[in-house]
């Protein structure tokens, strides 16, 4: 029923820094560091789609399509266009020509979401249910499980292992020495919203829950991915790197998108390009981007054309 | 209030106008009789800002008396009127709220970026209003220039309070408590803060005593604790204390040692592995804490702590435990000894169960708040709240009359039921957090549920709905809710006449919030002269278009309308709509994304 398909950026573990900045559907590449990245690069696919239903809804498999209002049906006694709700809150520095197609599928995104009650529907829903950011990422962790002791210790020291960005919680009482955290993060849990083009309702991830690219692509896979994926096979240069080939639903060179991020400043780049904690204190939100839109995202594009990573339209 | 303080430089004489033949009859005009110094020490005692608006309205005089004697001003919408305005009109202002963003930003609806700086503020403040004293801000930007500003402008400054505002460090932090020798009040809140280090509060001068009300719970740096705990015994005032996550049991015993005269205390983790020594001293200090009303904090909370806080909650009447992952064994327990409790803020971990203890326990409450403690449809573990919880609360609370309540099932007749047990609701925010979820009992629309509510509480001032609504719920809503004045609603309707509904009625309307429903460009442009009489409507997601918006902004000048432009949009739809009244006129520091029409 479903069969968007996705590359996410590569993985080069160097300390480059690519920034893209869109103006006027043009996307310009400034490159800042040109140390080659000899490590395999990350290629994941995830699956999606604007599924059908039953009424009149054209075949997927051109996904640069624009949908209109006439493919889906009216859920219950409300259609909304609930397009900026779950497209992300962007400036204007991020183009895409597509966004229309967001504006009309978002109806049939919230139809099946209405129609699948418990699916996780109101959390893939950008800011909603309604509460404070702040809120929303500092008790996820703590609410996961009933609130004894030994639990919560456990808790503790897993996320202790597990947060890379900000604070541990702790429960030592050797904590009084008034030094500075090492990165500024003002949550234990790091929620940042998951938007890819061609669907209108946002997600979130927790991106302290992970170390490494892998699991936060495995894991955004999952999010957006369905049973029907396609290709499978795996792009790596230099070394093959085993979790690089865990999942089946890698995907190769003809993938349409790649994830990328906005940082701090407000600039899209690529996602896998710069140390996994620097990303981590930099991203604000992730976007799969289709890779029309981000032409020349790659920070050494010589190189990344050669591996045929990105897939020019 | 005296206003005979000889090192003013602004004095309370104004400059007279010309006499105007009004003032010399004696019979018809209320403010002769008395001299100007009289009349001002006479409304100097009001402090209700509609009290003061009513009485600027009678006549010149007491315009004039009333502008004068005003020292403290709300500004809801920051955007409304400029600092100049606001300075020639009030001079002799002490105290300034601001809020900025609409409040849709806190779930990030509006774009970084978007304004409401307080810097242009503080700017024309620092000439203007030498001697102010406070400032609280919410949802508004503020840097760390503007803090320093702040810290160097004002001699007098004592309270800062900062609630979800966002573009500053905890470097603007330690100007503050560097440079403002008579701070009283530093609230730092529920932030976008760029938590660098906890240096701030080691900036304190050794002898600086002032302090009253320390709230930093929401940052997370460490920060000197041998500092803080001087600070706390130098402060004798100290009445308000709320530390961060980071404070462990031990260090929280050696703080209420020094300030058992607190009266709002915020704790830190509550995970500590305390020997039987410690577990009796930290009993006996909050034994000793008999001033107690609000307590807050409790992170990473365990059952088996909790009963050292019971000898402190007698007198408790405000508990925030929306940080607290409790179970309703755990909650049942501790409000048996919160007799008095009034405020409760819970998350749902505490489940229907939990919500009964609340029903059995709390005859005084007036005001729930259950947060959901994850998100609903990740977690399989919490199950929430239902109706049931909320219905056992309406049993047994009759005072009943705030409620946010965020679960995930609802039917119609709970709540009519609800209302009834209570009819006094002020605020009801319901949220149903699957967005169109109908009544699960009957499948139907939750329409007749907030019927209910806006029939039978008739001193309604605040409504959000949600769940399955068609155009009925906004038809009751239009002809009932007589008192409300804000409403939000999201993923509701059926087409533009629930939202005209809501226009034509409701007449003390002033904020509408909208995501994600039918309402276009009729349902906007049906009654916009209201829009005059409101502070600002939001719509998000919903049918309006660009060419509607321009229809609205023709026909009203003195209005500013304003969309917010989503990437690649094609200019024909407006995504984000934010309409307000303004007497300064549209924004001159909108950024490109913004279009004023």
């Amino acid at each position: 029923m479903q069969g968007v398909v996705v590359v996410l950026g590569g993985a080069t573990r160097s300390g480059s820094v690519s920034t893209l900045s869109m103006e006027d559907n043009n996307l310009v590449l400034s490159s800042e560091d040109s140390s080659s990245p000899d490590e395999s690069e990350l290629e994941l696919g995830l699956g999606l789609s604007l599924g059908g239903t039953a009424t009149a809804c054209k075949p997927q498999q051109h996904y640069a399509r624009i949908l209109t209002a006439k493919d889906f049906p009216s859920v219950g006694s409300s259609v909304s266009v609930s397009a900026s709700s779950s497209s992300s809150s962007s400036s204007s520095s991020c183009s895409s020509s597509l966004s229309r197609a967001n504006v009309t599928a978002g109806t049939k995104r919230s139809a099946d979401s209405v129609a699948a009650a418990a699916n996780g529907a109101s959390s893939q829903v950008v800011g909603w249910p309604p509460i404070r950011s702040y809120r929303m990422n500092s008790l996820v962790n703590q609410a996961k499980l009933p609130a004894t002791e030994e639990f919560n210790s456990l808790i503790g020291n897993s996320k202790n292992s597990n947060t890379v960005a900000g604070k541990g919680t702790n429960n030592c009482s050797d904590k009084n020495n008034g030094s500075a955290k090492e990165n500024g993060r003002l949550r234990s849990s790091l929620f940042v919203k998951v938007n890819m083009d061609g669907t209108p309702i946002g997600r979130k991830v927790d991106l302290s829950a992970h170390r490494c690219y892998e699991t936060l692509a495995q894991t955004l896979e999952d999010m957006f991915h369905t049973s029907t994926s396609t290709i499978s096979s795996i792009r790596s240069s230099g070394e093959e790197h085993d979790k690089a080939t865990r999942s089946s639903k890698m995907l190769g060179g003809s993938s349409d998108f790649v994830l990328t991020y906005e940082d701090k400043e407000g600039d899209w780049m690529l996602v896998g390009d710069v140390p996994w904690g620097m990303f981590i204190n930099s991203v604000r939100r992730l976007k799969i981007m289709r890779t029309s839109e981000a032409k020349g995202l790659a920070p050494r594009s010589e190189e990344r054309n050669g591996r045929q990573r990105t897939n020019p339209i | 209030m005296d206003f005979s303080l000889p090192t003013e430089p602004m004095n309370h004489k104004r400059k007279n106008p010309d006499p105007s033949p009004d003032s010399d009859e004696s019979t018809t005009q209320l403010s002769s009789p008395f001299p100007d110094e009289v009349l001002e020490r006479v409304l100097s005692l009001l402090n209700s800002r509609k009290d003061r608006n009513s009485v600027s309205l009678v006549c010149k005089d007491w315009y004039d008396a009333e502008r004068w004697s005003r020292t403290h001003v709300f500004i809801g919408n920051c955007y409304s009127v400029s600092p100049e305005i606001l300075t020639r009109r009030f001079p002799n202002i002490r105290s300034v709220t601001l809020k900025g963003k609409p409040r849709f930003s806190d779930f990030d609806l509006v774009p970084p970026k978007w304004g409401a700086y307080v810097h242009s503020w503080l700017l024309v403040f620092a000439t203007k209003y030498h001697f102010l004293e406070e400032l609280r801000l919410k949802r508004m930007t503020v840097s760390d220039e503007s803090l320093k500003l702040l810290a160097f402008s004002f001699p007098n400054f004592k309270a800062l309070s900062l609630l979800s505002c966002d573009g500053f460090s905890t470097d603007g932090l330690a100007s503050i408590t560097t440079h403002c020798k008579n701070l009283t009040e530093l609230d730092i809140q529920e932030n976008d803060i760029d938590d660098k280090s906890g240096k701030w509060l080691s900036c304190f001068p050794e002898n600086f005593m002032s302090l009253e009300v320390l709230n930093f719970a929401n940052l997370n740096s460490d920060v000197n604790f041998e500092a803080l705990e001087r600070l706390v015994s130098r402060c004798k005032s100290l009445i308000v204390l709320k530390v961060n996550e980071n404070m462990t049991l031990e260090q929280l015993h050696r703080l209420l040692v020094l300030a058992p005269h607190l009266r709002e205390l915020g704790t830190g983790s509550l995970l500590q592995e305390l020997t039987p020594r410690q577990h009796s001293e930290l009993k006996s200090a909050f034994n000793n804490c008999k001033n107690l009303n609000m307590l807050s904090g409790f992170y990473e909370v365990t059952s088996i702590f909790l009963p050292v806080l019971y000898p402190a909650c007698t007198s408790l009447t405000f508990l925030n435990l929306s940080y607290a992952a409790l179970r309703s064994d755990g909650l049942s327990n501790l409000l048996v000894h919160c007799p008095l409790l009034q405020r409760l803020w819970v998350l749902d971990s505490v489940e229907d169960e939990g919500l009964e203890a609340v029903g059995s326990n709390c005859p005084l409450l007036e005001e729930l708040r259950v947060f959901p403690a994850s998100d609903p449809f990740e977690d399989e573990i919490l199950h929430g709240v239902t109706e049931a919880g909320f219905l056992a609360v309406s049993y047994g609370c009759k005072k009943l009359h705030y409620v946010l309540y965020f679960c995930r099932q609802m039917t119609n007749a709970a709540v009519a039921t609800i209302v009834q047990n209570c009819p006094d609701f002020t605020h009801f925010r319901l949220c149903i957090m699957n967005p169109r979820q109908p009544d699960y009992q009957t499948n139907e629309p939750m329409d007749e549920a907030f019927g209910a509510v806006v029939k039978t509480c008739t001193k309604l001032r605040r409504l959000a709905v949600s769940g399955l609504l068609t155009d009925l719920t906004f038809e009751y809503i239009g002809k009932y809710a007589n008192n409300l004045e804000t409403l939000s609603v999201a993923f509701a309707g059926s087409s533009d006449r629930g939202m005209e509904c809501v226009l034509k009625g409701c007449p003390k309307l002033r904020k509408l919030e909208i995501r994600d429903c039918p309402f276009g460009n009729a349902a906007l442009l049906s009654s916009f002269r209201k829009y005059e009489s409101m502070r600002s409507l939001w719509m998000s997601g919903c049918k309006v278009t660009m060419d509607g918006c321009r229809l609205l902004a023709q026909e009203m000048p003195r209005l500013n309308v304003e969309v917010i432009r989503e990437c690649g949009n094609d200019g024909f739809q407006a995504d984000k709509l934010y309409v307000y009244r303004s007497v300064a006129g549209p924004r001159k520091d909108a950024p490109s994304f913004v279009l004023t029409l």
